[in-house]
């Protein structure tokens, strides 16, 4: 007998094709679907890429931030210095945004990391106000007021005349449909990036460290090093996200792009009810925070409230999220990360 | 060859000395066995060893390189293996998965070069048959045989045992030490803290007597259990 190690069960095959069928249908929906859907589905995928990224840090690597903030404003300021000083094309200039989140991650970790638990919570979020009034500083980008993206600028990105042509649109509809489409692209290659790395060698350390750090050490992993993969892994993703956001909304402002509400607790909201340490649960967690904020929005504080004990409730009666609480019950898995050691005959000779 | 060697090693919390200047060596394919009543210093020695606890004075040579400044990461690549003396498995990665975790970071291998020799460790600790459940659903006796089969996936040159037989019933005992005196003959050197002195002596050469921090005897097993204020300070008897 030998053996071999598999993570595959029957719920991932599944999984698989309807991932492949989903992706296909979202690239293919601008043509069926009018503008205010996809403005809706372009927030539902950002959010989830922004939950994953917190999910990442705080579900995997155990680095509870209420700082991500700091990281999206810089990703999509970063984004308009590039396109409005340099005149960079904004589409070209999406990754320059990320990397300038990841700098800015490198000196904030050295500082961060030698807090830990809620110590490190609450400096994340002190570097994040920090950052925020730093930036109001810039005055080529508005200061503290803020500033628009040119229309020249938007309407000349790589791709409008392109999306266009395709679907025979206007260039602000043909924008909207680019914007949607890289937040697809963001949202796959983040989802299956942070998959990929659980399934590997480094996530198997990341668990063990999650487990018993002391233990971790003791076999030889790298605790430090993984919580700086996992931190800047999330910043310049983060970043990316941020740009993202802001080159469709167009317009910038340090209130806005560092709010600790619409960019931390609404994330920190999705990652907990759905499940956080899963990659399941933010995708059930944006899915469910969408719909309380089409049907509730409206009433303003009331929905906050409310929003508030939705948390309250799922933490009391299902900790693990919703995605946990139908785990434990099914055992159903869709991004299965246990390896299984399975005996397979010796081939005959 | 000598494969550990502790010269002048101390360690104080705050004024209280728990390793008072203790030297010794350790060589290679030696079993060597440390005994002393609770609180002689006994886990904090092997923490300096390993490197979760840094010496105030002395220092700590492992296989001719000093180690006495160097992390527990390092010191684990070195070949340094230890079970911990309340079993800390990754409770919530499968028993392989825990095997996998030491056994590619513990000697920097991807990880599907270490399946087979995984494997070999389960057959030897006869874990193979639990492979694939959690580590935290394990009995006290199979998170013992964990804590041996993780450390042994590191491929130790150097195997420390921090009182692996502690809590189990005779038969379960018998069972382990098997394994263990399976493991030295293999060629792995071992040092190994134990309070169970029959499972002990029937695998080590030697033992040495740590009392408040100091060593105050070593020697042949039977020797040092003849020596009088062996048998007063450890087994408290008053001779």
């Amino acid at each position: 007998m030998t053996h071999t190690v598999t993570t595959r069960t029957r719920a991932s095959r599944l999984a698989t094709i309807a991932a492949v069928l989903l992706i296909a249908a979202g690239l293919a929906l601008p043509a069926f679907v009018d503008r205010s859907m996809i403005k809706d589905l372009f927030f539902i995928l950002t959010m989830l890429t922004l939950a994953q990224y917190w999910n990442l840090l705080a579900g995997y690597g155990g680095l509870v931030s209420v700082g991500q903030q700091a990281f999206v404003g810089l990703g999509a300021y970063g984004l308009f210095g590039a396109a409005i000083v340099w005149g960079m094309d904004p589409v070209l200039a999406l990754p320059l945004a990320g990397l300038f989140a990841l700098a800015v991650a490198i000196p904030t970790a050295f500082f961060a990391f030698r807090l830990a638990g809620a110590y490190f919570a609450i400096g994340t979020w002190v570097v994040a106000e920090v950052v925020r009034l730093s930036i109001a500083q810039w005055k080529a980008v508005g200061g503290g007021t803020g500033t628009s993206l040119p229309r020249s600028v938007q309407a000349d990105m790589t791709g409008t005349d392109f999306v266009g042509t395709l679907f025979g649109v206007r260039s602000a509809a043909a924008q909207d449909i680019l914007s949607y489409w890289l937040a697809l692209a963001l949202a796959v290659a983040t989802i299956g990036g942070i998959y990929l790395l659980l399934r590997s060698k480094a996530g198997l350390a990341l668990a063990a460290v999650r487990d018993n750090a002391e233990a971790a050490r003791a076999v030889g992993v790298d605790a430090g090093r993984m919580k700086w993969l996992v931190f800047l892994a999330a910043s310049f993703g983060t970043g990316l996200t941020g740009a993202l956001i802001y080159l469709q909304k167009g317009r910038i402002s340090p209130e806005a792009a560092f709010s600790v509400t619409d960019w931390t607790a609404y994330v920190i909201f999705i990652t907990v009810i759905g499940g956080i340490g899963t990659i399941e649960g933010p995708i059930i967690g944006i899915l469910v925070f969408f719909v309380l904020q089409t049907l509730f929005a409206d009433y303003g504080s009331t929905y906050l409230l409310a929003l508030g004990m939705i948390g309250i409730l799922v933490m009391l009666f299902a900790p693990r999220g919703i995605w946990g609480a139908i785990t434990d019950r099914t055992g159903l898995q869709f991004f299965p990360i246990r390896r299984r050691l399975q005996k397979t005959p010796r081939p005959e000779p | 060859m000598t494969i550990l060697e502790l010269d002048h090693v101390s360690k104080s919390f705050g004024a209280l000395k728990v390793t008072d200047d203790v030297s010794f060596t350790v060589a290679a394919g030696e079993a060597l066995g440390i005994i002393g009543p609770n609180g002689a210093g006994k886990s904090t020695l092997f923490n300096l060893i390993t490197g979760n606890l840094l010496s105030d004075r002395g220092s700590i040579t492992l296989l001719g390189r000093d180690v006495t400044r160097i992390s527990p990461m390092q010191r684990c690549l070195m070949g340094v293996g230890r079970s911990f003396q309340i079993p800390q498995p990754f409770s919530n990665l499968t028993v392989f998965e825990n095997l996998v975790v030491a056994a590619t970071h513990g000697r920097g291998l991807p990880e599907r070069e270490v399946t087979d020799d995984c494997v070999r460790v389960l057959e030897q600790t006869e874990l193979l048959a639990r492979a694939n459940q959690s580590a935290g659903s394990l009995s006290l006796l199979g998170r013992k045989r964990l804590e041996l089969a993780r450390a042994m996936a590191t491929g130790p040159k150097l195997l420390l045992l921090d009182e692996i037989a502690g809590g189990l019933t005779e038969g379960e005992c018998h069972a382990l030490v098997d394994t263990i005196r399976a493991i030295h003959a293999s060629g792995v050197t071992i040092v190994w803290i134990e309070h169970v002195l029959h499972a002990l002596t029937s695998v080590v050469d030697r033992l040495l007597v740590l009392d408040f921090g100091r060593l105050i005897a070593t020697g042949a097993c039977d020797d040092v259990m003849a020596r009088r204020e062996v048998q007063e300070i450890y087994l408290g008897i008053d001779v």
